[in-house]
Order: C-alpha cells, then sequence, then structure tokens
C-alpha cells in the first residue's frame, strides 16, 4: 500500500522514543518507517539513539562478587530443608 | 508461612532447576539491582530478597518459560516496596527534578562549531566508556532512574512500567523524556569535561601535531 500519509521530520523527531521503545503501531509505525527510508538526518539521529539505548540496555549486566554466587547458592540449599 | 514449610511440598528437581535458573540470571539480577539500589550492599541483599520471595511464590509462576521476567518483575517490586517503607519512615526522595526535557546529545554534537571529520555521533559513541554511562544513570533522581531502569534496561512497555509504578501512562512519558534528557546532558557536560568534545581539544590536537 503506497497510501501512507508522509510525516515531516519535526513530526519523525516527536514519536523518535516512542519508535525506538516499540510503542509506535500500525499505521504511526509505517509513517515513521517511511520517513526513516527517505530522510538520512533522521535516519541518523535514529541510529545514534538506538545505540545510546543499546549501551543503556547493557548496564544491566554487572559481574558479582565472588561470594556472592555462593551466598545466593546458600540460601537455595536451605530451601531443602 | 516460612519459607521451608512451603519448600518442603516442592520436590529437589524443582529446586535444582530453580538454583539453575537465578544462577544463570545473577549477573543481570545484580547489574539491575545495583542500578536501583546504586550500592553494592543493599543491591546483593535486594536479589538475595527476590530469591526468597521468588521461591515462596514459585507457583504463581506458570509457565516457567517466563522465569526471567516473572524473576525481574519480583526484583523490582521488591525494591519499590522497601522504597516505601522508607517513605514511610521520612526518607524523601524528590521525584520531581527541575531541567529541560528536550535536550539532544545528537544535535550538540552536530552543532557547527565543532569540527569533526567523519560522523560525530558515531564517533562520540565509539569513545563512550561504560563507566560514563553508569555514573550518568546513577546520578539521576530516583523517579528517572527507575524509568531508565524498566523501559530501557527491562524493555517494559510504557502500560507495563505505568502500572509498576502505579502512576498514569502520561507520567511514564514525561518522566522518561525528562530521563532521557537529562541523561544526555550528563554524558555532553562529562564529555566536554574530559576533552572528548569541545574547541579546546581540537586545538591542543593541532598544537601537538
Amino acid at each position: 500500500m503506497s497510501d501512507i500519509r508522509t510525516i515531516d521530520c519535526e513530526e519523525a523527531l516527536r514519536r523518535l522514543f516512542e519508535y525506538l521503545d516499540a510503542e509506535l503501531h500500525g499505521e504511526a509505525q509505517r509513517e515513521m518507517e517511511q520517513h526513516l527510508e527517505h530522510c538520512r538526518s533522521c535516519f541518523s539521529r535514529v541510529e545514534f539513539e538506538r545505540r545510546l539505548k543499546a549501551y543503556t540496555a547493557e548496564l544491566r549486566r554487572e559481574p558479582v562478587a565472588p561470594g556472592f554466587e555462593q551466598r545466593i547458592r546458600g540460601l537455595i540449599d536451605t530451601f531443602k530443608r | 508461612m516460612p519459607v521451608h514449610v512451603i519448600a518442603a511440598a516442592r520436590s529437589e528437581a524443582d529446586r535444582a532447576w530453580f538454583e539453575r535458573s537465578i544462577v544463570e540470571l545473577l549477573s543481570d539480577l545484580f547489574g539491575t539491582a545495583l542500578r536501583l539500589t546504586r550500592n553494592r550492599a543493599d543491591a546483593e541483599d535486594l536479589v538475595a530478597d527476590a530469591v526468597a520471595q521468588a521461591w515462596t511464590h514459585l507457583d504463581d509462576l506458570a509457565d516457567r518459560a517466563h522465569v526471567r521476567g516473572w524473576l525481574f518483575r519480583i526484583l523490582t517490586n521488591a525494591f519499590l516496596s522497601a522504597r516505601r517503607t522508607r517513605a514511610r519512615r521520612g526518607v524523601h526522595e524528590s521525584l520531581d527534578c527541575e531541567g529541560e526535557d528536550e535536550f539532544s546529545l545528537f544535535e550538540q554534537l552536530h552543532a557547527p562549531i565543532l569540527l569533526w571529520w567523519g560522523t560525530p555521533e558515531q564517533e562520540f559513541l565509539n569513545r563512550l566508556l561504560r563507566e560514563d554511562l553508569t555514573r550518568a544513570v546513577d546520578e539521576l533522581p530516583e523517579a528517572f532512574r527507575l524509568v531508565v531502569v524498566l523501559a530501557d534496561m527491562q524493555g517494559y512497555s510504557y502500560q507495563d512500567i505505568a502500572a509498576t509504578l502505579q502512576v498514569p501512562i502520561g507520567t511514564v512519558r514525561s518522566r522518561l523524556a525528562r530521563a532521557r534528557a537529562l541523561l544526555q546532558k550528563a554524558l555532553w557536560v562529562h564529555a566536554q569535561e574530559a576533552g572528548l568534545v569541545g574547541r579546546k581539544q581540537l586545538k591542543a590536537t593541532t598544537e601537538h601535531e
């Protein structure tokens, strides 16, 4: 279908984070994707925010202190009794 | 009911599966707990608390394939409930913070005053250190840190965040926007202080050449 409404950069930037957070659906998402196919500037911005979001996501993983896994295994061990 | 009484009804296979799942996810659980509490000892206690609660409520987990999301939900709720207790004891942390909603690191990096070669935003990200980002996230006021943890680290939908934090979805949107602006501004300020961006750094480079 080619009757997707054209959105401008201002509108695309307004929807930017909702797009990256997978909160855009249906028509709104298609309009955004179509804009990004044609606008290099907004595409670069989206890629930047996407990478920054991905880096932030990596902060959820943190090496644990050596004794901590033992502490948790010890705790789970008490569930036996 | 004490944990060990409930546990009596469960098999050794259940316990072994539970232990495997927890150990597999331990660095994720700990990392999330650390972002929430900002303190290693508190983060360890939070994870231990969540593990004990998870075992107590194991029967609530209908499909074991969903153990990950279920554990993180328990962890987040354990943190929020401890936070509410603190609030009742009079330890208040501000939910609001003055600041702008629309700071864009990307736009700063593209300011014509900076003489970058190639693509400035990619250069910036290539030089960005995990510790810089960690510090920027940890320095966010709690209400903003929470939405970043839930949206960016746990991948919650806005609706799920609203339900978890018991706030309207509009509040989730505005807090996320504010959180991102604060985060990007902190990264920008740090990058300038570290000489990663700005005319000063370019001048220094030129002088050494």
